[in-house]
């Protein structure tokens, strides 16, 4: 395409299927602890 | 950003007037309308322009509908298992904080207590009971000041290990510390069996000491633990840590303070927003936000220039994790609290998380005899972006997914309220994290990130 680039990204709609595992990280253990940021943490299925 | 499939595209400013009037107009109008705003672009161009954004609608990745809201339903009614608790070891601190929720420990008015080995092994024990078939379970050590405890820490961390092998659960252990009592054999523990650490420091000297003061006393805190978390940054090797501050509305400047952390060497960092009550005159206010928003901003601009040296560093709030980032279920649900994630008192007593211990109308249970208020559990349960008619039809939900129950109940009395100023910021955030994503992927779309 000449005047959209599409950045590399998890497409949401196929974590459908396949997500809910509920093996990741709880968010507020990771640093935060005062607030809820959920994009930022790892899918522990894509790691494997 | 396509909000539902999470396709991010970069465009320029003539695809995105024309992408804006996409939805609204007949093909030809949306193609006229374009070409009036920009009178210098061919009509061949925008009518090239026109097709690749109908190829990107046809290939799911623009305009996606929102097909998620059901399964979500069906999500929230799995029966609940815990699989991340919130250890409060120490009801007690050596520093005397301004903004600290746990009011130096004491919580609410509580007295100063330890979390006996008793309580603490029940709350392993009931983490693992009620883990269903969860394998990884999170246990931090938090406070108050979980090394005025640090015995205890230890004999719970070999208790949860010598329980893994025959329940086959893994252990994640990680550690809040304020870094007073950071020894080496501190050090040296921690690195062997803890995931992560979260060093606490707000940044530069006078403001850190200013806000992060010894109870009594007059010494720097400053002096005393940057010394000790360099060295524990240095020894994991910069990573599975976090120097982590709080920014208040009287250091809205607070880029300075993750900049002065970056120049001390930190690779890891993480400086948020205060969570206060109104009433608390460090409360960050509606009318600091333009300035908070403006810092992040200049601080986005400050991690572009330093991409790719030797002074890069990681801020927690920009990073996102575009390609191998939460599902969607997770990016819906929230942070878990009151369902997932719990908090435990030095008593054993369950809230739904560490900022509502000692808020005592959510205390739901306690690690002996198990969660009793399943009414609370239940109302924390449905918290997801569909519960919270705020989060409808704003970009960001799929990266706060809802924002912090303990920020909306602050402010609004309800933990479904909405905390626009978290709001405001959040969504800031997360432009700049992409703005960076973007940025680190300029090269074309093979590039490493």
């Amino acid at each position: 395409m000449k005047h959209i680039r599409t950045l590399k990204t998890k497409r949401l709609t196929n974590t459908v299927k396949t997500g809910g595992c509920g093996e990741c990280q709880t968010s507020c253990q990771s640093a935060c602890k005062t607030s809820c940021t959920v994009g930022n943490q790892s899918c522990e299925q894509s790691k494997r | 950003m396509d909000i539902n499939s999470g396709a991010i595209h970069v465009v320029d400013p003539v695809t995105y007037d024309l992408i804006g009037l996409y939805k609204e107009l007949s093909p030809d109008e949306v193609r006229k309308q374009t070409g009036e705003l920009h009178p210098e672009i061919s009509t061949e161009e925008i009518a090239q322009i026109y097709d690749e954004v109908r190829e990107l609608e046809i290939s799911g990745d623009l305009f996606t509908p929102d097909p998620y809201e059901e399964k979500v339903k069906d999500y929230t009614k799995r029966p609940t298992v815990v699989k991340a608790l919130c250890l409060h070891v120490a009801h007690d601190c050596n520093l005397a904080c301004k903004y600290c929720f746990a009011e130096e420990g004491e919580y609410h008015g509580g007295h100063r207590e330890l979390m006996s080995l008793e309580v603490g092994k029940a709350a392993l024990d009931f983490l693992i009971e009620n883990s269903g078939s969860r394998h990884n379970l999170e246990v931090d050590f938090f406070g108050g000041e979980p090394l005025m405890n640090w015995d205890v820490v230890k004999q719970l961390v070999h208790y949860g290990r010598s329980r893994e092998e025959e329940t086959g659960k893994h252990f994640r252990f990680t550690l809040t510390t304020n870094g007073v009592l950071l020894s080496d054999e501190v050090i040296d523990f921690a690195n062997k069996e803890m995931d992560n650490i979260v060093l606490s420091i707000d940044g530069r000297k006078e403001l850190n000491d200013k806000m992060r003061p010894f109870r009594g006393g007059k010494e720097s805190t400053y002096e005393r633990i940057v010394p000790r978390f360099q060295k524990v940054a240095e020894s994991r090797n910069q990573e599975r840590y976090y120097a982590r501050g709080t920014f208040t509305r009287y250091n809205k400047d607070f880029a300075n303070d993750v900049l002065h952390l970056a120049d001390l060497g930190f690779k890891q960092i993480s400086v948020e927003p205060v969570v206060a009550h109104e009433t608390d005159d460090y409360a960050i206010r509606p009318e600091d936000v333009p300035d908070l928003l403006n810092e992040y901003d200049r601080l986005a601009g400050e991690m572009l220039q330093r991409m790719g040296t030797d002074k890069d560093f990681n801020f927690f709030h920009f990073m996102i994790d575009l390609e191998g980032g939460p599902c969607v279920y997770k990016r819906l649900s929230g942070c878990g609290s009151g369902t997932e994630y719990l908090a435990v008192t030095p008593t054993g007593e369950l809230y739904p998380c560490h900022q509502f211990v000692g808020e005592t109308e959510f205390m739901l249970g306690d690690v002996f005899t198990g969660v009793k208020k399943t009414d609370i559990v239940q109302k924390f349960k449905g918290a997801n972006v569909y519960s919270r008619p705020a989060c409808r039809d704003c970009f960001a939900k799929y990266y706060c997914s809802g924002g912090c129950a303990a920020n909306a109940y602050n402010f609004t009395g309800d933990i479904l309220g909405n905390y626009e100023v978290g709001c405001q910021l959040q969504r800031k955030r997360v432009e700049c994290a992409i703005m960076l994503k973007a940025a680190a992927q300029s090269d074309g779309p093979d590039s490493d990130n």
